[in-house]
């Protein structure tokens, strides 16, 4: 066999079955499953007298429909509640592992699994849920499911798929200071489209890539679902090996040495040939604001609002015109002119320590500027919540006049309670700007951590870079 | 799974780029436990005037006059006509049961999100892939046309315009033998039951960690 790409390696090594038209029966390892895409899969599952076939294969959490303030007198609003009670009950009626709302292990699906170990490299890894791309950063073959196969998973530990083409992304050179993973895949995105990545499975290297932090991989990854790509991968270094070392799910022993060796087999052979490569330059990569309400509709925070007029495709335009509309902007404002109403840092794409700190770093001794109704931190998980109390950052926020919640998606998708209002703008450091996502008639511009906190401490978008 | 073989319907024209799955199902619908009564709430925010919320009684809200499912022309429709990376983002099965409650069969666009196109097969929904050209084509004459209807076969691989004209799709054999047959992937895959054993046995010799909690 020649030489091979990390995902043909993930592929290879999952298949236990294969049609002739080159469907696979594929087996998944690791499957993690929350309260809002399982309820259905559970009923099917009831309704058709079948078990989950592997138990330890399941981990459970509850995250979208979480309240983010005092979780003592549980959920206010019913529906959202018996979302979650039905999770608890299939949970317990199946035997399923669960951090129930108030374990400090609680977090949302895509902190928690890596934060436990519970994601290791090499695995397949499946969710219901499209960010589930996160995982890759493991060099884990990880990707979204529908409800259907959540079932077909929890029945048969396998799922039918296809192969997808292979991408490399590639990123070279030492990023600028106050640019982050966030500014990498907005800038990745704004490059190839949120189409882009459609039908592929992207693996992202270079020594960009190679120099970011498993937080910062597992950020790019999260994201290659919003390039179209139904998973992100990074090969196994030091740093994954690092990370995962000592976590509750993790092989010890005698084990980890083993899976340790076979781990740092994970990575794309040299040679090993892509169907699609695309470059970035580090140095040239700026802090990223977008604009519409897709993530493609991005630009460089010294740039300005595009103006529809100069695009020559009919479709392209009308879609532009259709978001500057909702936005609310006017074609040829400076990004910087742009005002916000609320802040949001959190969500699966930066809610974890190293963006607390980011964002900590740049609120220290500053106050959140007066127009600014709202700005809230909500860390990814209970433990990343209390790291960061340990570190003294939630009083750098509250100092300067931020929030500070309990952990969940919260204003990531507003199921909570937990939006925008209607006109209202927010800088959030989650990864969807689509129409009405953060609330009805809300108005969300994706960016990093620091680009947030720098947004909340000036009353608008500013380029983080003048204020380190 | 309903079976898919034909169809014969009246056509819907959606004409925008990256519809999301936010904008085909709203989240707040997301926090149902069921599978059905989705088809009031396709579209939400664009259907209605008004914020809509789990539980209303959908009939006496304030319909937009302007969203094209909404005209009087297009009513019945079973096969929609969409554009480039239809079903981008979340990955909520929400979106074709909310399709199919509503009452479209078929999507025939220029591409799909892999999820949703993934979801789609899963609950009998038939997503076409067409040239631009064709997609464009079918899209002008929807519009200049009432009743514009088109005939799908699916075994045949064929959308039939009111023209005569014949255009074919691809699908992959394996999806489209489960759907012309209306096979529930699992019981098709516990066909291969002894086959998962001997695989997860070989794992667990070889990666054991993976087994451990
Ligand atoms: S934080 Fe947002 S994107 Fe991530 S899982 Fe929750 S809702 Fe989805």
């Amino acid at each position: 066999m020649g030489a091979q790409t990390l995902y043909d390696k993930l592929w290879s090594s999952h298949i236990v079955h294969q049609e002739e038209d080159g469907t696979v029966l594929l087996y998944i390892d690791r499957h993690l499953v929350h309260e809002v895409t399982s309820p259905q899969a559970f009923e099917g599952l009831k309704l058709a007298g079948r078990r989950p076939w592997r138990l330890g294969a399941n981990l459970a959490v509850a995250d979208h429909n979480v309240p983010t303030t005092d979780r003592a007198n549980g959920i206010d609003d019913p529906v959202s509640r018996l979302q979650v009670e039905t999770l608890d009950r299939n949970c317990e009626e199946f035997g399923i592992t669960e951090f129930r709302m108030n374990d400090v292990r609680q977090g949302i699906v895509h902190v928690i699994g890596p934060e436990q170990g519970a994601t290791l490299p090499g695995m397949t890894v499946v969710c219901g849920d499209s960010h589930t791309s996160t995982h890759g950063a493991f060099a884990c073959l990880a990707f979204g499911i529908g409800t259907s196969e959540v079932e077909h998973v929890l029945a048969t530990q396998t799922l039918l798929a296809k192969k997808a083409k292979s991408m490399l992304v590639r990123v070279e050179g030492p990023l600028q200071k106050g640019v982050s993973a966030k500014d990498v895949i907005l800038a990745v995105i704004g490059k190839i489209g949120t189409a882009g990545g459609t039908g592929y499975a992207i693996e992202f290297g270079g020594s960009t890539i190679r120099a970011l932090s498993m937080e910062g991989r597992m950020t790019l990854c999260n994201m290659a679902i919003e390039a179209g790509a139904r998973s992100g991968m990074v090969a196994v270094d030091d740093t994954t090996i690092d990370y995962i070392k000592g976590r509750p799910f993790a092989p010890a022993g005698e084990q980890w040495e083993r899976a340790v060796a076979y781990w740092r087999t994970l990575k794309s052979d040299e040679g090993a040939r892509f169907d699609r490569v695309v470059e970035l330059d580090a140095a040239r990569i700026e802090p990223q604001v977008t604009w519409g309400t897709s993530p493609e509709m991005v630009t460089a925070i010294d740039g300005m609002v595009p103006d529809p007029a100069l695009e020559s495709d009919p479709v392209r335009r009308e879609g532009m015109e259709r978001a500057l509309q909702y936005m609310g902007l006017v074609p040829r404002t400076p990004i910087t002119a742009v005002g916000v109403d609320k802040v949001f840092i959190g969500s699966c794409t930066n809610s974890r320590i190293e963006d607390l700190r980011a964002a900590a770093a740049v609120v220290k001794g500053r106050q959140v500027a007066g127009n600014v109704k709202l700005a809230m931190v909500v860390p990814g998980s209970g433990l990343v919540k209390a790291q960061a109390e340990q570190e003294g950052l939630d009083r750098i926020f509250r100092a300067a006049g931020f929030e500070w919640r309990e952990p969940g998606c919260s204003m990531c998708l507003a199921m909570n309670a937990d939006r925008l209002e209607p006109g209202e703008r927010c800088a959030s450091t989650s990864n969807r700007n689509f129409e009405g996502r953060q609330g009805p008639g809300g108005r969300t511009h994706l960016v990093s951590p620091e680009m947030a906190a720098a947004a909340a401490i000036a009353g608008h978008f500013v380029d983080v870079r003048n204020m380190l | 799974m309903e079976k898919f073989t034909q169809l014969d319907g009246l056509v819907v024209p959606l004409d925008r780029a990256n519809v999301d799955t936010d904008a085909i199902i709203p989240k707040q619908f997301l926090k149902s436990i069921k599978r059905s009564g989705f088809g009031p709430n396709l579209f939400d925010e664009w259907r209605y005037l008004d914020h809509g919320e789990p539980g209303q009684d959908h009939s006496k809200r304030p319909l937009n006059p302007d969203f094209v499912l909404n005209l009087p022309r297009y009513r019945g429709a079973s096969i929609m006509l969409t554009r480039d990376n239809f079903g981008c983002g979340s990955s909520r099965e929400h979106a074709p049961w909310a399709l199919l409650d509503f009452g479209i069969r078929a999507l025939v666009g220029t591409s799909f999100a892999d999820i949703f196109f993934n979801n789609c097969f899963k609950n009998g929904l038939l997503p076409i892939t067409l040239p631009a050209a064709e997609v464009d084509e079918l899209f002008r004459q929807c519009t200049a046309q009432a009743g514009y209807r088109l005939r799908i076969d699916l075994d045949a691989q064929t959308v039939t315009r009111p023209d005569g004209k014949v255009l074919r799709f691809d699908v992959e054999p394996f999806r489209k033998y489960c759907l012309l047959n209306g096979l529930d992937d699992i019981g098709l895959t516990l066909r291969h039951a002894d086959k998962i054993r001997e695989f997860e046995a070989r794992r667990r010799l070889e990666q054991p960690w993976l087994f451990g909690q």
